[in-house]
């Protein structure tokens, strides 16, 4: 029954770990650049929704709403500020600014907020979980969380399915010369792109925020889980990162199951390695490498 | 060195080609002069000074390895901190477990760190760019979470090197100072000799234009392999003449992600794809790390941006400027050729553009 507790809980890890991956493979879709601030821009609406909380001491889920706001004008601003100076400008370019970008953040959090962990309190429902039989039972925020997930991902779809929006955000990923002789304005979509995929992460960062504790330096963790999810899964599949993410989630649960805590993450790796070694295109690929 | 052929084709004209100018040669008397001092250093100076060199000698070899992967094949590794712990560890392991004199150990740190290598290699060149990147990241993740739960050693409280304890502070200062500077002349040296070579002409190849220079017959993913296993041992020594330094490993600051940071800084604001970029860079770095380094975070904060603002604004860094000035190379590799014609005067042509890929 332990086991079966433990896979339960992986699987609705997943879904958080999904949260933060989508947006990491949506940049990387749209306009072929690795964002290693991500992680660091998944932790800074955290810090957001504590500010919020605290100057107006509600329940941090009334938080979410504004931090997305946030989060996606933060993400357009940078975008079209900074790193559009450094789309198709080759690798090296975007990872070493973001990689700048990183530090940047990441310390400018410590600055500000001090390496304490930090929580956010949602109340009563943090501790409410289904019980299945005596020793087997779900929580409600981790199984908010996996659905979140779901939806978020729906939403997704549709949208670069079936909204002029969405279709412009193909074609910019397809060709983005011919987009723009088709009159897209590029910077434009990359600039939106990078303000959705922080407005997810957003939805992940709070929600993480009030499941666990947070401190600045979390950020890298959460790159490293959002690149394994991504690749996992294959890369330019929404779904496939879903299923990445829950990959990752069982098999830290079920390693720290087999093996203790401390080798949690270690499985999550190895798992990594192996998916890596035997199909590099990941489970679900849609698209092959940039 | 000075010319390395002379040819006459049917027009009549004549060609050299040279790689060295005089003042080259000049250059090459004066370094070789600055070598011996650098050599004599810590017998008149004191322990301070050559504690402080330690860092700045190990600092060069390691943005030096960083340079040749990521200026001359096109690798961006943001893990290179994997191979600096395991280098440590390796020490540890050679000095204490089997009584190996620590200064003899270093070799068997670098020879560790090109065992994981190679088959690190192998599984992050499935990645590209930016994704492998922080394939590398995740590498060194592993090898600290293997370290980290290693009894033996420690685990995340670290362990104390009693070989390199054990030594006195008038050995052990000294004897890592020599290993500092010899691995920075072996990083930089090994990096010279190698881009004049066969397989750098292929390396400098791939810098400018990969595509080109696969199809021209450069084995791509061989000159990758070979700089990737070459770093990975070089930052493995280096971080094994660190530990004797320090005479504590711990995995938080062996295997930490802060020395990317150090090396992506210095190879950027130095000049990323040439050898004397990363020099100038560890100065830079060294200074500044002298007049912010007590404000902690704001540090770390300077370092993030100034990295950022150079890459987009002045991508070839600041030797880039001065090779854009006066064209001048203080390690030549540039293969230039003087034409001679009959009536007119000689002049002279770069062959090979001094430029970076950023």
């Amino acid at each position: 029954m332990d086991w079966i507790n433990a896979a339960t809980q992986g699987i609705l890890l997943g879904g958080l770990y999904a949260l933060f991956a989508v947006g990491l493979s949506l940049v990387f879709g749209t306009m072929r650049l690795v964002n290693l601030a991500h992680g660091d821009l998944t932790i800074l609406p955290a810090y957001v929704a504590l500010m919020l909380v605290n100057a107006f001491q509600f329940n941090p889920f009334y938080s979410i709403p504004i931090t997305m706001a946030i989060m996606f004008v933060v993400g357009y601003l940078l975008q079209s500020g900074l790193l559009n100076f450094v789309v198709g400008k080759g690798d090296v370019a975007g990872v070493i600014v973001t990689f700048g970008l990183s530090m940047v953040i990441q310390n400018g959090l410590l600055l500000a907020f001090t390496a304490n962990s930090q929580g956010l309190d949602a109340g009563r429902v943090e501790n409410l979980s289904i019980k299945i039989n005596d020793r087997l039972a779900v929580g409600w925020l981790p199984l908010i969380i996996f659905l979140m997930a779901v939806v978020v991902i729906t939403v997704l779809q549709v949208y670069m399915g079936r909204t002029k929006m969405g279709r412009a955000f193909r074609a910019v990923s397809d060709d983005t010369e011919a987009a723009r002789l088709m009159g897209i304005n590029t910077k434009h979509i990359w600039a939106m792109a990078m303000g959705v995929a922080l407005l997810i992460g957003a939805i992940g960062g709070v929600m993480m925020g009030i499941r666990t504790t947070f401190d600045p330096l979390l950020g890298n963790q959460r790159l490293i889980f959002a690149f394994e999810a991504v690749i996992i899964g294959g890369m330019g599949s929404a779904w496939g990162t879903l299923l990445g993410g829950i990959i990752l989630g069982l098999s830290q649960t079920l390693g720290a199951q087999a093996f203790g805590s401390a080798w949690s993450i270690l499985v999550g790796h190895l798992v990594f390695v192996i998916v890596l070694t035997f199909r590099p295109q990941g489970l679900m690929a849609k698209t092959v490498t940039a | 060195m000075k010319t390395a052929a002379t040819m006459s084709p049917a027009d009549g004209k004549r060609y050299n080609v040279w790689v060295a100018s005089r003042t080259n040669l000049i250059i090459l008397g004066f370094g070789v002069c600055v070598l011996v001092v650098l050599a004599l250093f810590p017998l008149f100076a004191g322990i301070p000074w050559t504690r402080r060199l330690v860092d700045f000698f190990t600092l060069l070899a390691l943005a030096s390895f960083w340079n040749l992967m990521l200026g001359y094949a096109g690798l961006i590794s943001v893990g290179q901190q994997g191979y600096i712990g395991i280098g440590s560890y390796t020490l540890w392991l050679f000095a204490d477990v089997l009584h190996i004199n620590p200064f003899i150990g270093v070799i068997f740190a670098a020879i560790g760190g090109a065992v994981i290598a190679l088959p690190a290699a192998k599984l992050v060149f499935k990645l590209k760019g930016g994704y492998l990147a922080i394939g590398t990241w995740v590498i060194a993740e592993i090898l600290r979470l293997i370290v980290a739960n290693i009894k033996r050693t420690g685990g995340g409280s670290g362990i104390t090197i009693q070989a390199a304890t054990k030594l006195g502070t008038d050995v052990r200062v000294p004897g890592s100072y020599w290993w500092g500077l010899a691995s920075a002349v072996i990083a930089i040296g090994f990096s010279y000799f190698l881009l004049r070579s066969r397989t750098g002409l292929g390396l400098k190849a791939i810098r400018d234009n990969d595509l080109a220079a696969e199809s021209s017959g450069v084995n791509l993913w061989r000159m990758k392999l070979y700089t990737y296993v070459i770093a990975g041992a070089g930052c493995a020594m280096v971080g094994a003449i660190v530990a004797i330094h320090l005479l504590r490993v711990q995995p938080a600051a062996a295997f930490s992600v802060n020395w990317t940071g150090y090396l992506i800084f210095i190879t950027v604001i130095g000049g990323i794809g040439t050898l004397e970029g990363p020099i100038i860079g560890t100065l830079i770095y060294f200074i500044l790390r002298e007049m912010t380094s007590k404000y902690g975070e704001w540090y770390f904060i300077v370092l993030g941006l100034l990295a950022i603002i150079v890459t987009i604004w002045s991508p070839s860094g600041l030797y880039g400027l001065v090779v854009q000035k006066w064209n001048f190379f203080l390690f030549p590799l540039q293969r230039k050729v003087k034409i001679r014609a009959a009536a007119t005067e000689p002049q002279a042509v770069a062959a090979e553009s001094g430029g970076t890929t950023v």
